[in-house]
């Protein structure tokens, strides 16, 4: 089926997310839509399957008009979506996922699951699948979930397939598994809409590539174009695309943490005796798929997690069991991974926010009082270091772009003296010239002598800045291994095995390591 | 299960043991880990959608051995120390029956002693178990509750008979409401509306049906119109908190309110001057099933009751196969747990979260005409008296279940129930004491059900789209 859009325009306010953006998606192609975060790719695939409403626009399915009232049209039209996050329900099983919204019945109203069932073998089975219609969603792998969105979409015959970000939540062997599965549906007819900011994987796949920037399309291009091409047409000037570091010069342990375990509210043991140290002076890694216990290891570090087992020391200094302001107060930076929800108050001005961890004394709070005028000129001076741009520090934090807003995280933790730095997701959803601001900054902070902990789930990242990368899956760690370990050995770590060889590359051949 | 006992504070892997580290944290927190292969049934039952792949251990709760301890003793104190002589007499069969059952006598303080070693028993297996890291099962529970029971009915009932049909019967007629009640709670929290106001629906229900029956003559029409009431307050609940995304439980709680005070106005001005024509309405006459009302004690029970009581089990038996077992329940679950999800796969949240709220207040509003065309022949100020509260601790209690948040509102009916019999044959446990008892065990209740119980995962919060 042929997809097209025409001018299609979508605003929230004054914001212009989709500027009369022109779109042709021909049967049977992989066309890839690229761009950098908030450049508009995700509004525009929900303007397409329903879930907003273009302010100007139409959308042309073999050339016949659509309105679609809601994702039902959309659906009914031959639409569905692979969405970035998954739209399954936890607590019911793969069947009734599937049939969910489009049921069938037997008499007496009574759902008829088999036909489900048979409907998710009949599917799995055309792509070789191995999936259990009874499963509970919740207990499936990442990966096998996203399968379970394709079965979803196909189910209701779908033409044409909307992937949004699906490689974000992959191990690379998953994400070269899911490139075969696009393959496989472009083979038998299907129009695919791929979205990624990930140069490799377009060039890998993709058909034909439109490039979006600031909710405006830029430019078409060719699968043979050079990343350096694509990137700065994303981009909208020339990127440096690897991060410049020296080779790091390790001082002595300064973290150790050995046999740490974190228990949650169902006595799961969502770390499970890790154990590892950090040196002075080097970036350790956590590489793993989002929700293999990286979270609440870098939150027991801080303090957050309630039932933590084992030991977490600092310069000789026992972390564990101290409040979250002791820890902070022992030296320890911490950029949370969701910004929004743990790192800033929206609301609170960007010089408030400067000043969250620091509430209690001097210089900022003098016989309880806040000393504005010292609060004021150090945010002054911050917000120019870390290169915020604002209309000015009182702006409230919660108007910025991601970017600036990790900026403001970024200039409160590394401007106390640090004995330890942890960065978690410290690069997820900010525009490119804020990756390669971050990125330099946490470089620096190791130069400096700090012991740097950054948790990453986009293995670019890790490698661009580990120097040695422990990768965890299900809560322990599978092994902790160089800094330029090869992508492969990694992806297989990632799914918890050990590969017998870990084979290293040479860093210069490291392309891309941003995008 | 395999693992060796750990000492308190040690951690040990079931492939690897990786030696022991000192608890940190608060400090009381001893786990084992344990082959997730080897957990007992018991534990995947209470949360059977959370495993991946995670090893678990066995977070040590003394809660259970500590409260069979405190009730051992209180047995122990009140059936043997404060024991009492004579002779405690179970009467299993009304005179009325077909088939007689002849009534059951034990000797008070005989019974309070064997029913306190027992406990005593029961306490120590528990404690052993929680000591070697192990679950207190239900079962284990459920024995001790009923063992207690006996124990106390016994005891209040020495020198007296007893009347089990008595107490059962009044146990269903004093349930019926709160079953309604938790009914309406199920659906609505199921869809994702935190339902406070089944108190409000109740009592709307309960004025609007004695009103309309009072004029009419016919208990039928009172019916409708309590369905109707119940719905009126469902409206409001669901337009402020749906349409307007006002905080759930604060729109409930005013809900609640208003809706008293209405009654109460209404009553003062209107009915209570026009009593002859507003407010007597004709009652429901009793329909005693044939055959099945004849089984001994579960008959005189279940099926002599009224059309309202049957059309409860109705009710109970529908909300169960809808939810689990039609495309109607398969929504309504995905709009409460994942509306996003729900709203992709083309299911109108919002449409879906207002009609099921107006149906939950059309089903508690069946509740509230029990009590004016049932219990009492007539409206009176505030009759609901908590009710509504008592089931949405139910519903709470269930967890969630249409089943068990029946058995739970039963089990709350049965200590209201008990109350009204120790009453009339005259147990030396002062009244007021036994008036506190329903809520007490409903505190009970949820407090053990702590951490241990997962709602709808989108109840409560309103579906906005950006």
């Amino acid at each position: 089926m042929k997809l097209e859009l025409r001018g299609i325009t979508k605003r929230f306010g004054a914001l212009v997310a989709n500027d009369h953006i022109d779109l042709v998606v021909r049967p049977g192609e992989i066309h890839a839509l690229l761009g950098e975060n908030g450049a508009g790719k995700s509004t525009l695939m929900n303007v397409l399957y329903g879930l907003y409403q273009a302010d100007e626009g139409d959308i042309l399915l073999d050339d016949r008009e659509q309105h679609f009232a809601g994702p039902g049209d959309a659906m009914n039209a031959g639409i569905g979506m692979v969405h970035q996050h998954f739209m399954l329900i936890p607590v019911f099983t793969v069947a009734e996922n599937v049939m969910l919204g489009n049921e069938q019945t037997k008499a007496g109203g009574r759902l008829d699951l088999n036909a489900a069932r048979a409907r998710v073998r009949e599917i799995s089975a055309r792509f070789g699948f191995d999936l259990d219609p009874d499963a509970l969603v919740d207990d499936l792998p990442v990966g096998v979930q996203q399968r379970v969105e394709i079965i979803k979409a196909l189910s209701r015959d779908a033409k044409v397939l909307v992937f949004d970000e699906p490689t974000a939540v992959l191990t690379p062997q998953e994400t070269d598994e899911l490139m075969v599965i696009m393959g496989q549906l472009r083979d038998a007819g299907t129009s695919i809409v791929f979205i990624t900011h990930k140069l490799r994987e377009v060039r890998e796949i993709a058909d034909r590539i439109t490039i979006i920037r600031l909710g405006k399309v830029v430019g078409e291009a060719e699968p043979t174009a050079s990343n350096a091409e694509l990137a700065s047409l994303m981009v909208g000037r020339a990127v440096e695309l690897t991060v410049h570091k020296e080779l790091a010069n390790p001082g002595d342990a300064a973290l150790v943490v050995s046999d740490l375990s974190v228990v949650d509210a169902l006595g799961q043991l969502v770390v499970n005796h890790v154990s590892f140290e950090v040196r002075r002076g080097e970036v350790l890694a956590i590489a793993g798929v989002q929700g293999n216990g990286q979270t609440e290891l870098s939150e027991a570090i801080i303090g957050l997690q309630e039932k933590v087992l084992g030991s977490i020391t600092l310069d000789g200094q026992s972390l564990v069991g101290m409040s979250v302001n002791a820890v902070l107060e022992a030296g320890v930076g911490f950029v949370p991974e969701d910004r929004n929800h743990d790192g800033l108050v929206g609301e609170f001005t960007i010089a408030e926010n400067l000043m969250l961890d620091r509430s209690n004394t001097a210089p900022f709070v003098k016989r309880g009082t806040l000393q504005l005028n010292y609060l004021n000129q150090f945010a002054e001076e911050k917000t120019k270091e870390f290169d915020v741009r604002s209309q000015g520090i009182q702006t409230p934090v919660g108007r910025l772009s991601g970017g600036n807003q990790q900026k403001v995280v970024l200039a409160r933790e590394l401007s106390r003296d640090l004995r330890l730095f942890v960065a978690a997701q410290p690069t997820r959803g900010i525009d490119v010239g804020s990756i390669e601001f971050v990125h330099k900054r946490i470089v620096e902070t190791r130069d400096a002598g700090v012991p740097v902990i950054v948790v990453s789930t986009e293995l670019d990242e890790v490698v661009a800045l580990a120097d040695r990368i422990a990768v965890m899956y299900r809560g322990s760690i599978v092994g902790i291994v160089p800094g330029n370990t090869s992508r492969d050995v990694l992806g297989l770590m990632m799914a918890g095995e050990v590969p017998d060889v870990i084979t290293t590359v040479d860093t210069d051949e490291v392309e891309g390591a941003l995008l | 299960m395999s693992s060796p006992i750990s000492e308190p504070g040690s951690v040990t892997g079931p492939g690897s043991v990786s030696g022991s580290s000192s608890v940190s944290g608060s400090g009381n927190l001893a786990v084992e880990v344990v082959d997730p292969a080897a957990v007992s049934s018991a534990t995947q039952h209470e949360h059977p959608d959370s495993s991946n792949g995670l090893e678990r251990t066995i977070v040590k709760s003394w809660k259970a051995p500590i409260a069979f301890g405190i009730f051992t003793l209180i047995a122990l104190v009140l059936f043997v120390i404060l024991g009492r002589d004579g002779v405690s007499t179970f009467r299993l069969s009304n005179d009325s029956d077909l088939i007689q059952l002849p009534a059951v006598e034990t000797p008070t303080r005989v019974a309070g002693i064997v029913v306190t070693v027992l406990l005593l028993v029961i306490a120590i297996i528990a404690w052993l178990r929680v000591r070697a890291n192990r679950r207190v099962p239900l079962w284990l529970t459920s024995i001790f509750g009923v063992l207690f029971l006996f124990g106390f009915l016994a005891w209040a009932a020495a020198g007296q008979t007893l009347p089990v049909p008595g107490l059962l019967v009044g146990t269903v007629s004093l349930s019926v409401p709160l079953i309604f009640g938790a009914m309406g709670g199920v659906i609505s929290e199921r869809v994702g509306v935190v339902n406070v106001a089944i108190e409000g629906q109740l009592l709307a229900g309960a004025f609007a049906s004695a009103v309309i029956a009072s004029l009419t003559g016919q208990p039928l029409l009172g019916l409708v119109a309590a369905m109707v009431a119940g719905m009126l307050v469902s409206f409001v609940l669901a337009a402020f908190a749906i349409k307007y995304f006002v905080d759930q439980v604060i729109v409930g709680v005013v809900l609640n309110v208003l809706v008293i005070g209405l009654t109460n106005f209404l009553y003062s001005q209107v009915l209570s001057k026009n009593a002859e024509l507003l407010n007597t309405p004709p009652r429901f006459d009793r329909i005693a099933i044939p055959l099945l009302s004849e089984i001994p004690i579960l008959g005189p029970t279940l099926f002599r009751q009224t059309i309202v009581v049957y059309l409860m089990y109705i009710a109970v038996a529908a909300v169960f196969f809808g939810l689990f077992h039609t495309k109607w329940g398969l929504r309504v679950r995905a709009v409460g747990e994942h509306p996003q999800a729900a709203d992709t796969v083309g299911i109108n949240v919002n449409r879906t979260r207002f009609r099921n709220v107006l149906l939950a207040g059309a089903i508690t509003g069946f509740g509230g005409a029990y009590f004016t065309l049932v219990s009492v022949p007539s409206f009176n100020k505030e009759m609901t008296a908590g009710a509504g509260y008592i089931a949405l601790a139910a519903v709470i209690f269930g967890q969630w279940d249409p089943i068990r948040a029946t058995l739970a509102a039963l089990l709350f009916g049965f200590a209201s129930n008990l109350q009204n019999v120790l009453g009339i044959i005259g147990s030396p446990v002062p009244s007021e004491f036994m008036l506190m008892l329903p809520y007490v065990l409903t505190i009970f209740a949820v407090a053990g059900l702590v951490g241990r119980s997962r709602g709808p995962a989108a109840s409560g919060r309103p579906y906005i789209k950006s």
